[in-house]
């Protein structure tokens, strides 16, 4: 306080620095919405009204978990932090679009009680609270879990990626390229459009809240893996089509770029994504499910407080000293 | 020629805009000065004058026979009131000769030149350097004497002046290089012949383009002098990012400039060197930028030390907005205080004034493991690791992980999206391993 006369308030004193950026927790969520409303604009288009109620009861679910635990805890609530309603979306983007409303709530309160608040909340976690969800949601209702539909229609069918693996449903032919990229395919909710997640997850690059490196690494590994694991040997495969089927995007763009489940350097995300992508392959080729993305992510989420141990950056002044 | 940098650091918001294109103006002369004998990083002075003396301006007030350590000199002439523990801003409290000023200036008769750089070796520069009273003018206010003074088993070949100025707002140096060029360029010159380096360097960032032009005329072609460009990034200031970007030479963890063969000083450090061998004018005024969006009036002023934070304030209009901070230096590194009664420093390279809507005070939240920390850290640390350590008491830990390389550049806190303080914890967990270190050499005596 000063007697001067200049300043008849107290001043703040703290530890510099005294500015900071913009940039916030709520507001990094706030951009992975925005990367995320394509994709749900897409569900909506192709699945109608019953992707938009899945979506709602996700979303409004986990905010209202997220709700519950912070007053358990007696806590201010932290929905305004936004990563709930994130969770929640990405959930509902893997679900099938024909399931009941009551998979999307039970789903969406097991991944906030069950594999976030109960490891410390927001940050504490180590397991993607959407994908943990749905491998739990796929082992105990296994029968809605893959029950496809094709859009607009909403006719029961199997998705190109039953087709495209060698251990598919032979003879179904699989949809034109362009028909992918746009998502007129079934699949989960949010993951069939490559467009409209790839605007997305370029907004999310361009905004910064997300590096190359993990989406570049994971899609590139799984591209050349399937060219080179072809079904009629080295170099028959149909990369393009892997790419653009399943839960690639969804997972490459939005998923493995978790901040919390994912490894905190550069090198370490391009681990990251080179072992989502070898995961993911292998599954797809060689594994029982049709499907790999979700379990390589899951399993790359369990070795990524390895990979941080490892992947260190060289400080500064590591130089021989003459 | 492009500019060179280093991988890592931020952009933050300059601020630069309303004073850097202000000359310096002289402030008015204060009634009453308050000298620290504690200016410098090192053994603090005794005082050479107690209460009721006499003394001039420019006369030597305080002293020490220890090696780091810089003299002190009065910035008026009149009458000591006291030698007393005052606030200080950045020791919190240090003992300091108060002296009211009988407003006629008059000079110590002992002041006069020094001699001319080709008859003074370099003991006899070092000599002058020390009894000026030079510190480090861009903050740390490390002896100059001492520095330009390296062992024997060490050679330095080049002298590199910082005139970086990346902290934002801030704009003295700027302001120095374009209205004081030939004393900046002298002042290199002597700081060259004093530790016997061969070549000598200007380092500007890219955003000072009239600094940059008005410093190459002023170098005037000399084949051992150059001027390298930086690109605008904080901390490019830093020495050992600034050695880096300019010289390619990293400091060992651990080192100091000197163990590459350089001498790093701020440009408005040689500035005062060149005074000191021109006219034997000690280190008692400096320039300063008064600025932040609570001063009415921001300017770049020519200032006594010993001046009270709050009379420049005044001299520039006061608050035009409540001030919700006010800080001895930049924004990310300098110190706040709680009160305006502290006096100006030979290391106060600023004082700026946050309005209470500038000022940050967001409570943390939960680490996001986002690693932007880890992006920003020029010394290519973990903070997130270390300050999680740190705030568990897990020094040992933090130590492992390197914690005594930051250099408190405040880049991981700035960046962080929860508000973590994390360059805050780390410096505690710097405190307390120093402290152990120690503690642990003390038994050996």
């Amino acid at each position: 306080m000063a007697e001067n006369g200049a300043q008849n308030e107290l001043l703040v004193v703290s530890s510099s620095p005294h500015v900071k950026t913009r940039d916030t927790t709520q507001r990094l969520m706030g951009d992975v919405l925005i990367g995320l409303a394509p994709a749900a604009a897409a569900a909506g288009y192709l699945f109608g009204s019953r992707a938009l109620m899945i979506m709602a009861a996700s979303v409004g679910t986990a905010v209202l978990a997220e709700h519950l635990v912070s007053r358990m805890g007696h806590k201010r609530t932290t929905i305004g932090d936004l990563s709930a309603a994130v969770t929640g979306l990405l959930l509902a983007f893997n679900l099938p679009p024909s399931v009941p409303p009551w998979i999307p709530v039970i789903g969406s309160a097991v991944a906030i009680l069950l594999v976030k608040a109960l490891f410390g909340g927001l940050g504490g976690n180590f397991l993607n609270p959407a994908l943990a969800a749905r491998a739990i949601l796929l082992a105990a209702w296994p029968v809605h879990m893959t029950a496809w539909i094709r859009p607009f229609d909403l006719v029961g069918t199997a998705t190109p990626l039953a087709t495209l693996v060698p251990k598919g449903v032979a003879g179904v032919p699989l949809p034109s390229y362009l028909d992918m990229f746009l998502g007129r395919i079934p699949g989960s909710l949010g993951e069939t459009s490559a467009l409209a997640l790839l605007a997305g997850g370029l907004y999310l690059l361009w905004r910064r809240v997300i590096d190359w490196h993990t989406p570049v690494a994971f899609v590139g590994t799984v591209f050349v893996l399937t060219w080179l694991l072809g079904p009629d040997g080295i170099g028959t495969g149909d990369p393009l089509a892997h790419v653009l089927s399943g839960g690639l995007m969804l997972g490459a763009l939005f998923m493995a770029t978790d901040y919390v489940t994912s490894p905190v350097t550069p090198r370490g995300r391009l681990v990251m994504g080179l072992g989502c992508g070898l995961l993911t392959v292998l599954i797809r080729i060689y594994g029982a499910f049709p499907e790999g993305v979700s379990y390589s992510i899951l399993i790359m989420n369990v070795a990524t407080p390895l990979i941080d141990r490892w992947m260190t950056p060289r400080k500064f002044g590591m130089v021989k000293t003459a | 020629m492009t500019a060179k940098t280093f991988p890592g650091g931020i952009h933050p918001d300059y601020g630069k805009g309303p004073t850097a294109g202000k000359p310096v103006v002289r402030a008015a002369p204060p009634k009453t000065v308050v000298i620290p004998l504690h200016q410098h990083t090192g053994a603090p002075c005794e005082a050479l004058v107690k209460a009721g003396d006499e003394v001039k301006m420019g006369q030597k007030i305080g002293d020490t026979g220890a090696f780091v350590s810089a003299p002190v000199h009065a910035s008026v002439s009149g009458k000591v009131l006291a030698v007393e523990p005052r606030p200080h801003p950045a020791f919190g409290v240090s003992l300091a000769v108060v002296i009211e000023s009988d407003g006629q200036d008059q000079l110590d008769p002992e002041i006069r030149p020094a001699g001319s750089l080709d008859t003074l070796d370099a003991a006899a520069l070092r000599k002058v350097i020390r009894e000026a009273g030079i510190v480090g003018m861009g903050g740390a206010a490390f002896p100059t004497a001492v520095k330009v003074a390296p062992p024997p088993n060490k050679k330095i070949d080049t002298v590199a002046l910082n005139g970086a100025e990346c902290e934002p707002y801030l704009t003295a140096d700027h302001r120095v290089m374009l209205e004081q060029a030939d004393d900046v360029v002298f002042g290199l010159r002597a700081l060259m012949k004093a530790c016997g380096a061969g070549q000598g360097l200007i380092a500007i960032e890219d955003n000072k383009p009239d600094a940059i032009e008005v410093i190459h005329k002023a170098l005037g072609g000399a084949p051992d002098l150059q001027i390298i460009h930086l690109h605008t990034k904080y901390p490019q200031g830093s020495e050992k990012h600034l050695l880096k970007a300019c010289l390619n030479r990293e400091v060992p963890s651990g080192g100091l400039p000197l163990d590459v063969g350089v001498v790093v000083n701020n440009v408005a450090t040689a500035a005062a060197v060149a005074r000191a061998v021109r006219n034997g004018t000690p280190l008692y005024e400096r320039v300063l930028t008064v600025t932040g969006g609570a001063v009415a009036n921001p300017q770049n002023m020519l200032v006594r030390v010993g001046t009270s934070f709050g009379d420049l304030i005044e001299q520039c209009g006061g608050f035009a907005k409540p001030a919700g901070k006010v800080i001895n230096g930049g924004p990310m590194m300098g110190i706040a205080q709680s009160s305006l009664d502290v006096p100006v420093t030979k290391g106060t390279s600023g004082i700026l004034c946050l309005a209470r809507g500038e000022v940050a005070r967001d409570e943390a939240e939960a680490c996001l493991k986002c690693g932007r920390c880890i992006d920003a850290c020029p010394m290519y640390l973990m903070p997130l690791w270390i300050s999680a350590y740190a705030e568990r008491g897990k020094h040992e830990e933090a130590e492992r992980l390197n914690a005594l390389d930051c250099i408190e550049c405040g880049c991981c806190s700035y960046v962080c999206p929860a508000r973590r303080p994390l360059v805050q914890a780390i410096r505690l967990a710097k405190g307390e391993i120093t402290a152990r270190r120690r503690r642990q050499a003390q038994p050996a005596k």
